[in-house]
């Protein structure tokens, strides 16, 4: 008599903890983050951004910004195309910056020593924001470093380049991107 | 019953023998390289050092190399790494705060699985050893009067 109800409630229990498990399973399928994906030009609300700054103490939110255009790109100092695109970058934020753009660096996956001497070889002047262990990657999408993401006035994603901005069309798309969200 | 609890004590022993990390033989002493290559991993590509060889693995392996040689220890190279790239960098979760239910749980679901198995063990020879030791063996009930006398009158009939 025992035997036997041991016998059923190991059984119960079995059944509950097989459920559970396919609970957790169906959820996390279900509710799994992709992340930032611009199909037919459509714009999506841009993820929480939120890190500590580089350049500066402190930290630096991408909701603190909204009013500007935005350009968010993610890069790691030891990044060939990273290296290629920095001036680019660079020019494009002191040229615009008055028009009401803002450049947003997001050094990932990286020391922030090494960061820090790419900002200075670089004359890096834009907001820099240091993600060691790239954990805002997965929420933003970005499949690679270096990816650019364009975000709007109203806090929304407009436009994401993937791979360097020198590399192809990649740099006359970001330009006109740009300047269609400056335009706004 | 106690051969059991040596039996549930010896496969507990064992998984916690199993469980305890590697890293406890270098951690006051001079690291590998190759040791703590095994213990960190690459926080781009998510596999431990020694199968990576990207860039940033490349750069971690050599600020690794560069440390030992300044004579740190491998729990003092762990900790900076720690502190650069966050707790996802140890290829091992850590023995304390939450990450301690990493270690606990395992350990403690084969323990639950041996006591589990203990019991159940337990209680099936103790059906057993009812159903053998108790009560008359099959075949020993006593007959019913009526038959009795029958089986008397056919056996007397086979004596004369």
């Amino acid at each position: 008599m025992p035997l036997r109800n041991l016998k059923r409630t190991a059984q119960a229990v079995s059944v509950v903890v097989v459920l559970v498990l396919g609970g957790i399973l169906v959820w996390r399928v279900a509710t799994r983050d992709g992340g930032v994906q611009i199909h037919g030009g459509k714009s999506v609300a841009a993820p929480a951004l939120i890190l500590p700054r580089l350049d500066a103490p402190g930290t630096l939110s991408l909701a603190s910004l909204r009013g500007k255009v935005v350009a968010v790109n993610f890069w790691a100092s030891w990044c060939g195309p990273c290296r290629d695109e920095a001036p680019l970058l660079e020019r494009t934020w002191t040229g615009s910056r008055a028009k009401g753009l803002v450049v947003v660096g997001v050094d990932a996956n990286d020391y922030s020593g090494d960061a820090r001497r790419f900002m200075r070889a670089h004359g890096l002047t834009y907001p820099i924001l240091h993600d060691a262990h790239g954990s805002t990657l997965g929420h933003w999408g970005v499949p690679g470093l270096p990816t650019t993401f364009v975000v709007s006035r109203s806090g929304r994603v407009v436009a994401k380049v993937v791979g360097g901005l020198r590399v192809g069309d990649n740099a006359a798309a970001f330009k006109r991107e740009i300047a269609a969200a400056l335009a706004t | 019953m106690k051969r059991l609890a040596v039996l549930v004590s010896i496969v507990v022993a064992a998984a916690v023998a199993i469980a305890v990390p590697a890293d406890r033989a270098h951690a006051s002493g001079r690291p590998s390289a190759a040791e703590l290559e095994s213990e960190l991993v690459c926080v781009t590509c998510k596999t431990t050092l020694d199968e990576s060889n990207s860039p940033i693995a490349q750069r971690m392996k050599a600020y690794i190399r560069r440390r030992i040689a300044e004579g740190a220890s491998g729990k003092q190279i762990k900790d900076e790494l720690v502190a650069e790239f966050g707790e996802e960098v140890l290829a091992t979760p850590p023995t304390h705060g939450f990450d301690l239910l990493a270690w606990v749980l395992p350990i403690g679901g084969i323990g639950a699985g041996a006591v589990g198995l203990a019991v159940l063990a337990w209680a099936w020879s103790r059906r057993r050893e009812g159903r053998d030791g108790g009560g008359e063996p099959p075949g020993t009930e006593p007959l019913d009067p009526e038959l009795e006398r029958r089986v008397d009158e056919a056996l007397a009939r086979f004596d004369t």
